[in-house]
């Protein structure tokens, strides 16, 4: 019977696949990282965050330099160039949240889970290779794109001469800490898209942790709100970016970081005991 | 080979496979057949670990599928749902598959070629037809090149040069020696493939048999005689172990006697005949007759617990 089969029809591997073959976190890793790239969503959302951080850090340094002589005395005195030129991780944290989920719930929404989980039936690894791969990518977009924020920010500032460096007290941290802030907030999206599994509901989540959480929490009463608000997720990952610190806080930068940190580890761990224990 | 043994998964309060045991013998085709809703692709999920049985296990080649060191070496899967990201190009699809194994490059391209996914490999799934969607599943089942293939309805919505290539698929599978699990909601799909048949119904196992056992069995044999004297006819061939039915214009259908028995009866008794046909009614009412009786004992069952619900 196999004589009178056409050779494409032949299913079995003419030459034998090699011997080493079997699944590893590093090829799940290197399978995610091709996923990643092979998506057009991944560019344009990539793409989203250079014009957010960038263009709105180079628009708030403009109008601000540009208004800088009619400003009162007051607004003057609180001003921070470092916090004008990183405004843009507002909207950063946006876009790179939805890309946080995005990588999970489009492979729920798709089905393509199934795949992934076949090809990786201990799961674990797929969970673990998302999260590196997006925390990789995201770090070193970031990182960038807030230096280029900083620097076109203080090029902007400078007409006006209220203009800082790098070099100068807290800045660098806060340069730092803006990608460190937005890659985490990523993560934090990558765990709750394992747990939620919805894109809308995952987003929905994440926004709701991070940009309604402390507004409720100013609605508390001041004695609660003194208490709680510093250790609601964003107020404590924010705190890695404030130039000038108030020593009296509850939480430093780096102490604050490590709470918000926290959060995201707890996401992350959620999402991985869902993703054991859960039907694909 | 694959063992489904005591098998039962449950989702809330409904019952999709009820303590269901079976063996996928090497080197054959093992055809399951059901209904719809009878509960195969919850089988067949459960064997590759993507649902965890409420009871029981699935082994494959000895060991749990996840088990595997290399999974995709084991079993080649073809789920009825698509499961790829519609934004990914075929190529890529199978790359990121590939590249969880360290299965190199060339065997990506191999199984393209294999499907004939060679001209629309590098554009987006997304637009992809339910046949290049079916092939795209076949080439990532075959990825591994493993010696096991389970392959949820493959035929289902495809057009028939599709089922065409399925089937050839199919018979190219088998003469690799290959062992292929095979579901389906038509038994005539199985007549044309299947050596050994699974057949289970609203959860149930129903038969496991070989398919010439099953053939053996279930299919009735009629023989359509015509003749002038039909009255006579009949009154000759009825007995213990034959019943005859007659329909309009001398037709009668005989049980219990072959067309031979019947000739020679005739010559004796010097009636001529107009046509003496054996007929063999399909395995596919055979297991319609089977399956039926699964699906209303399970709808019985329901209004059971609906009244001893309420």
């Amino acid at each position: 019977m196999t004589a009178t089969l056409p050779e494409a029809q032949r299913s079995s591997a003419p030459q034998p696949l090699p011997d080493d073959i079997r699944v590893t976190q590093l090829r799940v890793m290197r399978s995610e990282w091709h996923k990643f790239w092979s998506l057009r969503s991944s560019y344009f959302t990539l793409a989203a965050t250079l014009i957010a951080m960038i263009g709105f850090g180079g628009l708030f340094a403009a109008v601000t330099a540009n208004r800088w002589p009619h400003m009162r005395p007051v607004e003057q005195a609180h001003f921070d160039p470092t916090a004008v030129s990183l405004r843009g991780f507002y909207l950063a944290q946006l876009v790179v949240g939805v890309l946080g989920v995005l990588i999970v719930t489009g492979e729920y929404s798709t089905g393509m889970i199934r795949s992934s989980l076949g090809a990786a039936p201990r799961r674990l690894p797929v969970l673990v290779g998302k999260a590196v791969v997006f925390a990789v990518i995201t770090l070193v977009v970031t990182v960038v794109t807030a230096f280029v924020a900083f620097f076109l920010g203080q090029y902007l500032l400078s007409s006006q001469h209220i203009e800082t460096t790098i070099g100068a007290d807290g800045v660098a941290r806060a340069v730092v800490g803006t990608a460190l802030y937005l890659t985490v907030v990523g993560l934090m999206g990558v765990g709750l898209g394992f747990v939620v599994r919805s894109t809308a509901g995952a987003i929905a989540s994440l926004f709701g942790i991070l940009l309604v959480l402390p507004v409720l929490g100013e609605a508390l009463p001041t004695d609660w709100a003194t208490n709680i608000d510093p250790y609601l997720p964003s107020n404590a990952g924010q705190q890695l970016m404030v130039v000038h610190p108030d020593p009296a806080a509850l939480l430093g930068p780096w102490s604050g970081f490590a709470v918000f940190c926290g959060y995201a580890a707890v996401a992350l761990i959620l999402g991985a005991v869902l993703l054991r224990r859960r039907d694909a | 080979m694959i063992e489904v043994v005591g098998v039962t998964k449950r989702y809330g309060d409904r019952v999709a496979v009820d303590d269901v045991t079976f063996t996928v013998r090497p080197g054959m085709v093992t055809g399951f057949v059901g209904p719809n809703g009878a509960g195969k692709s919850t089988t067949m999920r459960m064997i590759l670990g993507l649902d965890a049985p409420t009871a029981g296990e699935t082994r494959v080649n000895g060991k749990r599928y996840a088990d595997h060191p290399a999974p995709l070496r084991e079993v080649g899967a073809l789920l009825e749902a698509k499961a790829v990201h519609t934004g990914r190009s075929a190529y890529n699809h199978l790359l990121a598959l590939a590249l969880t194994h360290g299965i190199p490059r060339r065997r990506v391209d191999e199984v393209i070629e294999l499907v004939g996914l060679r001209e629309v490999a590098r554009k987006r799934v997304g637009g992809f037809s339910l046949g290049m969607g079916q092939r795209l599943g076949v080439a990532a089942a075959l990825l591994g090149d493993p010696h096991t293939l389970v392959l949820d309805e493959p035929v289902n919505g495809l057009d028939p040069e599709g089922v065409r290539w399925i089937r050839q698929l199919l018979r190219s599978l088998v003469a690799d020696g290959r062992t292929v699990f095979l579901s389906s909601h038509l038994m005539s799909e199985m007549e044309l493939t299947a050596d050994h048949l699974v057949i289970i119904g609203k959860g149930r196992l129903i038969a496991d048999t070989s398919m010439a056992e099953f053939t053996n069995r279930f299919s009735r044999k009629v023989v359509r005689v015509r003749a002038q004297e039909a009255g006579t006819l009949r009154d000759l061939l009825v007995g213990p172990e034959v019943s005859v039915t007659a329909l309009d214009g001398g037709l009668l259908e005989v049980h219990g006697l072959t067309s031979g028995e019947i000739g020679q009866i005739a010559c004796r008794n010097a009636i001529p005949l107009d046509e003496l046909t054996p007929v063999v009614a399909s395995l596919e009412e055979a297991f319609m007759d089977l399956t039926q009786d699964a699906v209303e004992f399970a709808v019985h069952q329901d209004g059971l617990t609906e009244r001893t619900a309420s």
